[in-house]
């Protein structure tokens, strides 16, 4: 799948801190195979925030997953590379991923309820975490750590004893941000963070998320059904539909000049609260039954573009523009290699 | 346009579920405020929202409006007539007039009745059709919510639809009915993103086509900007700010609003915006702060906020306000 | 009404579940092995009198107590009956008690069960306390000490049996209900003015079914060995009836002797019945999870 590689690679000097390449991600259930995410590449730098916008069953969180090798069974990766400063991932033996959960790359889950052990206290969850990476690190330090770290998350060091339960969501949200930096890796995997949550509350998380990323220069990737926030918070976005990666672009370009249609589509159908008498176009049909995706480009039976093509071949990523790719034949069957 | 529901000094508390130690040790009662003091009419045909956070009592409002749930007090009139202490047979013919669809479409709809049976099934309930011809009101109803090829759905299982297409089902279970007026508990925030408009543009065209009413309950502004005429904003079960929809986004007043409005997401790249912060978190509707219930997080708090709660005030033509600052 | 409702549900989930079964993988395998086995069972018992190679209550065919051989395949007890004919018959009376005391089971608990919970409040305070009182005691005893009361026979044995196994009916249809009734669907149902009766019988019922298939046969299976427990201890039916219970009963003495036949066959017989209930019950179980259903 050479052709499906971004053109613009030539222009990075240094590795990448994280590069996958035609990643494929197969569920093998009773009923058939899944192909949830398919012939996905991109890379990320070091700092550098990355949305991954898509709805349910677009893959999104299957690839975030995937990156840290935690895909749930009967997930298996299927094929394609994963490559964390350099460093294949998708073959290394699971003592040595473990090692690079945590300390590289951490993962917040959507529901902190769950993801938090509600019979332990918030700081056995830090001195746990801290002492299963760093043994070296005594009880009483590791204590000393989280509370620096609670002090950042804007919540009293003095609420390390307490349970679980006794935060409020956003405040477990808060937590479980807490415990995915507080070994410093490069990069966090934040999925759907804050969809449980108001959006007051939304806003100081993206904003906690945002500051400390700053702070620990940490490169973000922000899962979200939501593309106003993906739009308000990344600088790279990478559309999903059905498992396929159908757009990337700078979030200024995507916003400006979306190529696919279902972009298009997406962006006039999202309400934007400032502005008024905003029409919204509604997208027809509903997602694809992943066990029986339609043959060729997976959204024709939605676009009001189809040609002929559509429905019989699965369109290649192309380069359309600086750090443009799209997955669509409306820009031509091989694309411009480089503008 | 005359006024088709109209509701007043409505409150719904809910007991606390005390220990057995707690029943012994203390007389005092405990309750959830969830609806505490609401006062408010919609008018026929156009869409009211209701707005706010979890736990901000929308829903509950919502839910004893159609009489799903038992006001505490207050009062409840449906076209002029009182309806809060309607006996069992008579709440169940005001249920052809009044409908609601609920949030969760994977739990609103009998996992054991075909689409058929369930759309079908409020007619059989009011004895106004069988046979042949619920059938025949059945197609049309799901040719109305656009589940095409209509045949081919009535037999299916709600396990096998999509979300978006079970919020269909449930939207056309309510209008079989032919109801005047519709609570829609947050109809759209649990379909994905490209689904919504066509729900809520199927809900704009049953307005269009059968007049319906609608009391919308929504978190999301930006849905709720789009789709409703007047909104009111809720806060700890009370109004603390309504008007029209031009007026209260173009000019909120109270410091709650205006934090909620800046705190929207905008479907626009790397937008710098002014979010008012708030001080910590909405307080428990057990202990509902003295005052103003927004005090204990308001940046503008001046002393009379904490002694007496305020009242809805009309500031401008068609929008009020619950604050001392304006 | 309700009644084809219910059934028509149970078999729409059952009957093209039967034919795909084997394709649903080891639970679905169970529920066919099951199945057969009880088939087997029911049909052999059914059959008993006329391939019985003897008449099972007469004793004295053959010498007492012969091992098992050409002439007497199984041997013969005590009383010099043939063992075959006794375990070919012998199932009649512990298939009554169990059908029968099922369907009491069923037709008091479920219906106790529903309305309790759907009333709510302090009837069905009421009502789970005392169906408590009586599942906490050990099931055997209370079953010994109804029929020690009722006297020995059939009825008697499955109402003994039944009061024992109502609970369970009773507490599974409860809790379910329980839940059910605070869902959606159930909320949805009222706001379109549906009336009471209709909302247990189309929207709590049809959702509680699958788990009192899976009790049914849990219940089967127990009150299978509970019938041949009260048959043991002498509360069961009178002697000139074949019965495995029975058989058990009185050949327990001989085992000493080395006539381990006389209980050996009667006793595989009871543990096949209960295994087959078994089965079927644990497999459905599985197969009627709804978290596992698609």
């Amino acid at each position: 799948m050479n052709c499906s590689t971004p053109s613009f690679r030539g222009e990075i000097a240094k590795l990448p801190l994280l590069e996958i390449d035609s990643l494929a991600v197969d569920y093998r259930t009773s009923r058939g195979t899944v192909h949830a995410v398919n012939d996905v590449s991109f890379f990320l730098e070091k700092g550098e925030t990355l949305g991954l916008a898509g709805e349910s069953g677009s893959g999104k969180s299957t690839l975030g997953l995937s990156i840290i090798r935690l895909v749930p069974y009967p997930g298996v990766i299927g094929g394609g590379q994963i490559k964390i400063d350099g460093r294949d991932i998708v073959a290394l033996p699971e003592h040595e991923m473990q090692t690079f959960r945590g300390t590289k790359v951490a993962y917040v889950f959507q529901d902190p309820m769950i993801s938090l052990n509600p019979v332990k206290k918030i700081g056995a969850h830090f001195v746990e975490l801290i002492r299963t990476h760093e043994p070296n690190v005594s009880k009483k330090e590791a204590f000393e750590r989280a509370k620096t770290v609670l002090k950042n998350l804007g919540i009293q060091p003095e609420r390390i004893n307490d349970y679980p339960h006794q935060f409020s969501g956003g405040m477990r949200q808060r937590i479980m941000i807490g415990l995915a930096i507080a070994l410093n890796p490069d990069l966090v995997i934040a999925d759907e963070p804050t969809t449980a949550l108001d959006v007051i509350v939304q806003a100081k998380i993206l904003d906690l998320l945002e500051s400390l990323r700053k702070a620990y220069q940490m490169a973000l990737i922000l899962i979200s059904h939501d593309l106003s926030i993906i739009l308000e918070r990344c600088d790279k976005i990478i559309v999903m539909y059905a498992g396929h990666m159908v757009e990337y672009a700078d979030g200024t370009e995507l916003h400006g000049r979306p190529a696919h249609p279902y972009t298009q589509k997406l962006l006039q159908s999202i309400p934007n609260i400032e502005l008024s008498d905003q029409k919204l176009t509604a997208i027809p049909g509903s997602p694809p039954d992943m066990l029986n995706p339609p043959n060729g480009c997976r959204f024709w039976p939605r676009c009001s573009c189809t040609m002929e093509i559509c429905r019989v071949k699965e369109p290649l990523l192309i380069s359309i523009g600086r750090n443009h790719l799209v997955k669509c034949f409306l820009y031509g069957e091989k694309g411009v290699q480089s503008e | 346009m005359s006024e088709i529901v109209r509701v007043e000094h409505l409150k719904k508390y809910f007991p606390v579920q005390k220990s057995v130690l707690e029943q012994l040790f203390t007389r005092k009662k405990k309750s959830v405020r969830a609806v505490d003091d609401v006062t408010f009419s919609i008018k026929k045909g156009e869409i009211f929202t209701l707005a706010g956070e979890s736990g901000c009592g929308k829903t509950t409002t919502g839910k004893l409006i159609v009489r799903l749930l038992k006001p505490t007090s207050g009062r409840i009139y449906f076209k002029g007539e009182d309806i809060t202490q309607l006996k069992r047979e008579e709440l169940r013919l005001l249920r052809r007039k009044m409908q609601i669809i609920f949030q969760d479409p994977y739990a609103s709809l009998n996992p054991r009745m075909t689409i058929g049976k369930a759309i079908g099934h409020p007619l059989e309930i009011h004895g106004l059709a069988r046979g042949e011809e619920k059938k025949g009101k059945v197609l049309e109803v799901l040719q109305k919510v656009g589940l095409t090829p209509p045949q081919q759905f009535m037999n299916l299982f709600p396990h096998q639809l999509s979300g978006g297409q079970r919020q269909r089902v449930a939207l056309g279970r309510s209008i079989i009915l032919e109801p005047e007026f519709m609570v829609a508990d947050e109809p759209v925030s649990m379909i994905d993103v490209s689904l919504r408009t066509t729900i809520i543009d199927l809900m704009l065209g049953f307005r269009k086509e059968l007049g319906l009413t609608y009391l919308f309950v929504t978190h999301d502004l930006a849905v709720a900007k789009y789709i409703s005429d007047r909104i009111a904003i809720m806060y700890l079960g009370r109004i603390i700010e309504i008007g029209s929809k031009e007026s209260l986004f173009k000019n909120p007043l109270h410091p709650y609003t205006k934090a909620l409005l800046s705190a929207i997401p905008v479907p626009e790249p790397k937008k710098k915006r002014e979010v008012i912060e708030l001080k910590g978190e909405v307080p428990s509707a057990i202990n509902i702060p003295p005052g103003c219930r927004f005090s204990s997080r308001c940046p503008f708090k001046k002393d009379e906020c904490t002694k007496t709660e305020p009242e809805l005030v009309e500031a401008e033509k068609d929008h009020s306000v619950a604050c001392y600052l304006s | 009404m309700v009644r084809i409702e219910m059934k028509r549900s149970m078999l729409a989930r059952i009957v093209p579940g039967f034919t795909s079964l084997v394709k649903k993988g080891p639970s679905g395998q169970m529920v066919i092995i099951g199945m057969i086995i009880v088939l087997a069972l029911v049909i052999m018992t059914a059959m008993g009198p006329w391939i019985a190679p003897h008449d099972p209550s007469r004793s004295g065919v053959g010498r007492i107590r012969i091992p098992p051989n050409w002439q007497f395949p199984l041997g013969t007890n005590h009383l010099g009956q043939d063992v075959l004919s006794r375990t070919l018959c012998g199932g009649s009376i512990m298939l009554q008690v169990s059908a029968l005391s099922v369907l009491l089971c069923f037709a008091i608990g479920v219906p106790l069960g529903l309305f309790s919970s759907y009333v709510g409040g302090f009837v069905d305070s009421a009502f789970s306390l005392v169906i408590d009182a009586v599942y906490a005691f050990p099931g055997l005893v209370i079953a010994i000490a109804i029929a020690a009361m009722l006297g020995p026979g059939v009825v008697n044995m499955a109402l003994s049996i039944a009061v024992v196994y109502i609970p369970s009916y009773f507490r599974i249809v409860r809790s379910q209900v329980l839940s059910i009734k605070e869902l959606t669907y159930v909320e949805a149902a009222r706001s379109v003015g549906a009336k009471w009766y209709t909302i247990l019988s189309r929207y709590i019922l049809p959702n509680v079914v699958p788990s009192i298939v899976v009790v049914i046969t849990i219940n089967f299976a127990d009150a299978i060995l509970t019938a041949a427990g009260l048959t043991f201890i002498g509360l069961g039916v009178t002697y000139d009836i074949p019965d495995w219970g029975w058989d058990l009963t009185n050949g327990r003495t001989y085992i000493s002797s080395g006539a381990w036949w006389i209980i050996a066959f009667p006793g595989l017989m009871i543990i096949l019945l209960a295994l087959g209930f078994t089965l079927i019950g644990e497999g459905l179980s599985e197969l009627l999870n709804p978290k596992l259903q698609r």
